[in-house]
């Protein structure tokens, strides 16, 4: 059994014989001296790929890997079962294995992986999470009428949501003026990008700890959306009490819709997971748990990207459009920009996606 | 000390081992053997990480600092007024380039083609894919995202309500909640067989050592080993009966291959009496080596055509 010597195939990195070969007394150990050129050639090309990406390798090298890789393989399989030599097994199995990380490793970079995911991946993988989006949406409105109705009947309540810090004109009792400054613009654009950074950084980490915690079969999750939105249901209901409900509806929503949404993503997403480990279906659990951890992973890179427009939203157009009309106008058009995106946009997947689709 | 009496020092090591060894099978049905990385090589990985991830960015900050500081010297403006343009800016930069480093550091590392962080590959450890599937960046996404609520978030909200307790504050049973859920995840790995923490469990990976051996010199083709190859001191060709032959297993063969490569020459000396008391010659002295080398190829040489038969022989005993 001869394993087909590659390199003859090609002229560079053909690599001289040792000339030896004669004087080897074993019959394993000339099979090892004859292919050895190929094995050195397969490890200098995977150490330069573990050590600088892949545009400092030569073409025909590249061209050359699967086909030196198969060959080391091979050989690794007959050495197996004609080679009692320890050291040369060591060397195959290693070099074997780190080829094959090459071979069969992430094979995009993230610049790549990132087109894809905008280009259609993101959608996908949005609603591949249906069933958990009306989930979460439903935690989310009940969260906000539970938040209504509990202010309603006990003001104490309020400030339990709220807990108020000196200065916060919005608590219950507040005149309808008061409450009014608090939707207000601001007189200029000083101070707001670093509000914008700041927000940022916040919204995501909440959202990014109500996807993590799905880890705890999805309850975790559910009750920060709970809390977050019974927080905005007392907001509502003070409001409502000074009959500025449609006021305070405009100026949440030209980010809120954005942001409302990446919060129910994250939710959705941190529930996928929980559920899909209470209940995996056919799949043993850990499988069923890293499907749905790469589905929902994909979900919150996207999340992020939503907190930042958020969070621009918040900083800029919120603070400086006034008028209930005009705010409104933003946030529609930031929600329908979504919803399309999400559901009406589909492209076809790129061949290689890796993505599998929830069943 | 012989060959043989070095196998059980070997062997329980060898135990040790092979509660970590996973076997890999390759699309082309090859089985590889690969090794979990074990515990402390990964906690030691992950401090090295944020050691440099915390220290970069303070270096960052300082440097930001000292470039606002000239903006406000040259503006004439008092630190505490409200920010100019300026220095907004860089309060912008700095937030935003906080959050890029903190997950960018890992995300860009492991989906690189080392699948390592500089930790990871100071430790020799890299991350890969359960089975034999191919290590996406949404695995690699998922498991840096866990890792805040893993550690991260508990110990922040610990050491802030330590401080609070230290203020006087009454922080009621919060401490033990989050201390629980701290060493909840921080026992993960000591759970579970594969030693994955959470990360690795939703994202599909696992912790493996990465290999990376240099292929040594063929034996037969050096000394008394080679096809025609006599003692380079005594010019005598040593030769075996099969009867001396089969003494010995593949297992005291690849420790004799070992002790010949490691070549130490007061080791060879007691092998090489072990060798000769067991095969019923009388051990002489001073050239132990090419006796040793010509036992070797032509012990291989037997077993390795017994095994082209079909017929082996793992040690000394079967």
């Amino acid at each position: 059994m001869k394993a087909p010597v590659i390199s003859s195939w090609f002229g560079r990195g053909q690599v001289a014989a040792p000339p030896d070969i004669e004087s080897a007394a074993l019959r394993s150990d000339r099979f090892r001296l004859e292919r050895e050129g190929d094995w050195r050639r397969l490890e200098d090309i995977v150490r330069r790929m573990e050590g600088g990406g892949l545009k400092r390798i030569a073409d025909d090298d590249l061209i050359a890997l699967p086909a030196l890789y198969r060959t080391a393989a091979s050989s690794l399989a007959v050495a197996r079962e004609t080679s009692l030599d320890a050291a040369t097994l060591a060397y195959l199995e290693a070099l074997v294995q780190r080829a094959w990380f090459q071979v069969y490793g992430p094979r995009q970079g993230f610049v790549r992986w990132l087109k894809d995911f905008l280009l259609g991946g993101w959608s996908r993988a949005v609603r591949a999470l249906w069933l958990d989006i009306c989930i979460a949406l439903f935690v989310m409105v009940a969260g906000a009428i539970v938040g209504w109705l509990l202010v309603a009947s006990d003001e104490a309540w309020f400030y339990r949501l709220f807990p108020a810090g000196a200065g916060e004109t919005r608590v219950p009792g507040a005149s309808r003026e008061e409450l009014l400054k608090t939707l207000a613009t601001e007189d200029s654009a000083m101070g707001l990008s670093a509000f914008a950074a700041q927000l940022f950084s916040n919204n995501s980490a909440v959202c990014i700890l109500a996807f993590a915690l799905g880890f705890a079969f999805g309850i975790p999750s559910l009750m920060l959306l709970v809390h977050n939105l019974a927080m905005l249901g007392a907001l509502l209901w003070l409001f409502d009490g000074q009959g500025l409900v449609v006021e305070l509806a405009a100026w949440l929503s030209v980010h809120g819709t954005t942001e409302l949404f990446g919060i129910l993503l994250s939710g959705a997403a941190g529930l996928h997971i929980g559920r899909s480990m209470a209940f995996p279906g056919n799949l043993p659990v850990l499988e069923a748990a890293a499907a749905a951890g790469r589905r929902s992973a994909v979900v919150m890179v996207g999340v992020v990207i939503m907190m930042i427009i958020a969070a621009l939203l918040e900083a800029f157009p919120r603070q400086l459009v006034d008028g209930a009309d005009s705010r409104f106008v933003i946030g529609g058009t930031m929600l329908t920009f979504w919803l399309a995106y999400f559901f009406l946009y589909r492209p076809r997947p790129s061949g290689d996606a890796t993505l599998p689709e929830a069943g | 000390m012989s060959p043989t009496a070095a196998i059980p020092a070997r062997s329980s090591a060898l135990a040790r081992d092979n509660r970590r060894t996973r076997t890999l099978i390759t699309p082309e049905g090859l089985a590889l053997p690969i090794t979990i990385a074990s515990r402390g090589s990964r906690a030691a990985a992950l401090v090295i990480d944020v050691m440099i991830v915390v220290f970069s960015l303070v270096i960052f900050y300082l440097v930001l600092l000292w470039v606002a500081g000239g903006l406000l010297d040259s503006t004439k403006i008092s630190a505490d007024g409200p920010p100019g343009g300026a220095t907004e800016f860089l309060l912008v930069i700095f937030s935003l380039i906080g959050f890029a480093t903190w997950y960018g550091y890992f995300l860009v590392q492991e989906l690189g083609p080392r699948g390592a962080t500089l930790g990871k590959r100071m430790v020799g450890i890299r991350i890969a894919a359960r089975g034999s599937a191919r290590l996406t960046p949404e695995a690699v996404i998922a498991r840096n995202l866990l890792r805040d609520i893993e550690i991260f978030y508990p110990l922040v909200t610990l050491f802030t309500l330590l401080a609070l307790s230290n203020a006087g504050e009454d922080i009621g049973p919060l401490g033990w909640v989050m201390t629980a859920w701290f060493v909840l995840f921080l026992l993960f790995p000591f759970f579970n067989r594969d030693r994955l923490r959470a990360g690795d469990i939703v994202a599909g990976t696992w912790v493996v050592e990465r290999t990376r051996t240099a292929l040594a010199d063929a034996l037969s083709t050096k000394g008394a080993a080679a096809a025609e190859g006599a003692s380079e001191l005594t010019g005598v060709r040593y030769s075996f009966g099969d009867a001396e032959l089969a003494v010995y297993g593949e297992k005291e063969l690849q420790t004799l291959e070992r002790m010949l490569r490691d070549a130490q020459p007061e080791a060879l000396k007691a092998v090489h009496d072990t060798i000769c008391r067991k095969i019923g010659w009388q051990p002489g002295a001073g050239d132990e080596r090419a006796f040793l080398e010509a036992f070797y190829a032509q012990l291989r040489a037997r077993l390795e055509a017994d095994m082209r038969f079909g017929k082996r022989k793992a040690d000394k005993y079967s």
